[in-house]
């Protein structure tokens, strides 16, 4: 009798322990609220953002301080955390209890017409929003279309505004007698001689995947055109047409060829950054993120000055152009319509008109808001990209842009068995083609 | 004392308070799970009622596949591992250094209290490549090898991950089932030994048969938390190359908090549940079968 009891109780301890797993999904099912039609101020202005973004916080305080202290007066600015891997969870999780502040990070599928806050009208439309206020000249054409394409429609604030290109050192360039490369195949000859005079062509950070995808991306936008995503999106082509399989096999070639050095898959960001502004690699694919470290002499030991931007390079008999660069308006910062009140108006008006040149004393951060005070003392490449950004027409969208999270999460985590030849090219885009397939 | 205990009213009085908790906090979620598994949706847009359909998603879905097969190849791995390099320490610490394996056995627990991340971050140091190459690959370059990527593979990413789980988990094995050979009465193991029981001859008959309820309770531990890997895979190279190493634990923590699929995501969670309920119930099975042999 005893022994049958205790194996009772050992049972019911096997139970226990096998069922921790399960409680980890339990979670309170509620019913989508929708916006109402006329906001109300709340008691502060919150603001929603992730824990590794700095920048955006510490310019809003000196905003808060100097050019928006009346608004801050009205209504005191506050600021709530999330870590940038939790933000859907903690966002579905607020918007399920109508507790989302006024200001928040959302994720991309999120907010899009078809998204849980885009469906449940709880993203504010800025266009609306900011020519009710008289600011609807606010935003840069270029970062108010980039933002519309990405996420069909204004519904995120472009608190940066990033250019991508390639990076190179331009004293290594000229020691190899290299020329800025303009189609594929001088790139290649170009990454093919760095590598025999010994200098790490090209660093990627591999470990975050999208580095990698981003050159895939752009192969792709210049061999197919600029409308290669969008067509996949709405189901024009298949990433499986060869021209998109062969911008998948131009990575795989890449990579095989030893362009990105040694140990490329499992890099990580700093040390990809370090390689390029130390001299020990040639180019970097990168955005205009880049330009903090760039502005950083303790980081940036090459000098600003031996730096050059050039645009990739374009695909013979593709029909994308050189001149279209891939630009992004960082992670979306939406406002809720319930809390749309006229306070929060005013500090809406108040940001986008003090926004940009705050971020660029600040921090050099360009945005995608108009800078409407002249910023003395720019550092040379800032001033650069802040020019071709002034002039940037047709930007094109990254790789996984148009993507649902399910396929945007594999186009990246793929990527690394793509690159080190254990997925072929026709098998990562065919994997890819199906997650989009189930995701319609 | 006897009387006390023998109550049936003061047991239930005794115990109804932590049961109550348990129920709220344990059962209580696990039952909500359990009914989330028949819906799809998440808190934001409302759940759909759909049946059995995320069971059947389940078994179509390839990635749910390769997640289950993953989780089950490393827990079988990691559980035949821990379970041999334990006993045989804790073999060494009784028999061999007796009553001078107390440093060893500090040292040798040690990492037990290290963070699973920190841990995992150690060992993808440990195999780096490239500029900051790690020691593996510099040892590897000594002896006239080239420098392997480790975690650009599959294999070589699971190897790191059992490697990593054995150094980090070994001696706490150690150490439960050091305390199941201290209880193996002196009597019987010198009476054995008069009888010619002598080294392996006396581990197999009289050691393994004396210490195997705590033995079996440790392959029980210890399936039931390698089953549940989560983060030592996740921060050692994201469940990766691609998602080739990535448990059901992270597919459902993806499923359900990146991709917002609640239902689909306490699916997973239930198949995981009953993954671990069939592995301990069978050790359960064959110890009573042997018992009864």
């Amino acid at each position: 009798m005893k022994a049958f009891r205790s194996r009772r109780v050992m049972v019911a301890t096997a139970v226990a322990l096998a069922l921790t797993p399960l409680s980890a999904c339990g979670g309170a099912p509620q019913q989508a609220s929708s916006a109402a039609a006329g906001g109300t101020d709340p008691s502060s202005f919150t603001v929603l953002t992730a824990n590794e973004n700095k920048a955006l916080p510490a310019t809003l305080d000196a905003l808060a301080k100097g050019a928006c202290s009346a608004e801050n007066a009205a209504l005191p600015l506050e600021h709530q955390k999330v870590a940038q891997a939790d933000v859907v969870q903690k966002v579905t999780l607020l918007a399920g209890q109508g507790a989302l502040p006024a200001h928040f990070i959302a994720g991309t599928a999120m907010v899009r017409p078809a998204g849980d806050l885009g469906k449940g009208k709880l993203v504010l439309d800025y266009k609306e929003a900011l020519e009710k206020l008289g600011a609807g000249d606010q935003l840069l054409p270029a970062a108010a279309a980039t933002v519309e394409n990405v996420y069909g429609g204004v519904v995120s604030l472009p608190y940066q505004y990033n250019v991508e290109g390639i990076w190179y050192n331009k004293q290594i360039f000229a020691a190899n007698g290299i020329q800025e490369p303009k189609t594929w195949d001088e790139l290649k000859k170009a990454t093919a001689k760095l590598a025999q005079a010994g200098v790490m062509p090209m660093t990627q950070a591999g470990a975050a995947g999208w580095p990698l995808t981003r050159l895939m991306g752009m192969y792709i936008f210049r061999n197919a055109g600029p409308d290669a995503m969008k067509d996949i999106r709405d189901g024009k082509a298949k990433l499986t047409d060869p021209k998109y399989v062969a911008g998948a096999q131009a990575l795989a070639d890449l990579t095989a060829s030893g362009a990105l050095g040694e140990g490329f898959s499992t890099r990580d960001a700093d040390t990809s950054t370090n390689l390029f502004l130390t001299g020990k690699a040639a180019m970097t694919y990168d955005g205009s993120w880049l330009l903090s470290s760039i502005n950083d002499p303790k980081r940036n030991t090459i000098g600003d000055t031996n730096i050059g931007f050039m645009a990739f390079p374009a695909v013979e008999g593709g029909s994308g152009s050189i001149d279209q660069f891939a630009a992004n308006a960082g992670a979306v910062m939406a406002m809720s319509p319930k809390q749309f009140g006229p306070k929060v108006g005013e500090w809406l008006k108040c940001i986008s008109k003090n926004y940009g040149a705050q971020a660029l004393k600040d921090s050099g951060t360009i945005s995608g808001f108009k800078v409407n005070e002249e910023v003395k003392t720019l550092p040379v490449m800032t001033s650069q990209i802040q020019e071709k950004i002034t002039e940037l027409k047709d930007p094109v969208l990254w790789f996984e842009a148009l993507l649902d999270p399910k396929s945007n999460s594999l186009a990246s985590t793929n990527v690394s068995l793509l690159t080190t030849g254990q997925m072929s090219a026709q098998d990562y885009m065919s994997a890819l083609q199906k997650s989009v397939d189930a995701a319609r | 004392m006897n009387s006390v205990f023998g109550d049936r009213k003061t047991i239930i009085i005794l115990l109804a308070p932590a049961l109550l908790l348990y129920t709220l906090l344990k059962i209580g979620p696990v039952a909500w799970s359990l009914g989330l598994s028949f819906f799809e949706g998440n808190t934001l847009r409302g759940f759909e009622f759909v049946g059995v359909d995320n069971f059947t998603k389940f078994f179509t879905d390839d990635a749910a596949l390769q997640s289950l097969g993953v989780s089950v190849f490393f827990a079988l791995a990691a559980t035949a591992g821990q379970i041999t390099l334990g006993y045989l320490l804790a073999l060494l610490y009784v028999f061999v250094l007796r009553k001078g394996s107390s440093l060893l056995r500090t040292i040798v627990f040690f990492p037990a209290i290290l963070p699973t991340v920190a841990v995992a971050l150690l060992f993808r140091s440990f195999v780096a490549v490239g500029e900051n190459q790690g020691p593996v690959n510099d040892f590897i370059n000594f002896f006239g090898g080239d420098s392997i990527e480790f975690l650009a593979t599959t294999s070589g990413t699971m190897v790191t991950a059992l490697a990593m789980t054995l150094w980090g988990s070994m001696g706490f094995y150690a150490i439960l089932l050091y305390a199941g050979l201290l209880d193996i009465p002196d009597e019987i193991l010198e009476s054995a030994k008069l009888d010619g029981a002598n080294g392996l001859k006396l581990v197999r008959h009289i050691v393994v048969p004396l210490s195997l309820p705590i033995l079996l309770s440790s392959i029980i531990f210890s399936l039931n938390a390698t089953l549940k890997v989560f983060d030592s895979l996740l921060a050692l190279n994201n469940g990766g190359p691609g998602t080739s190493t990535a448990p059901l634990t992270l597919y459902m923590y993806r499923t359900a908090f990146e991709y917002a699929e609640y239902g689909y995501g306490s699916t997973i969670a239930l198949v995981l549940t009953l993954l671990c309920l069939v592995f301990t119930l069978a050790i359960f099975r064959s110890s009573q079968r042997k018992a009864e042999d």
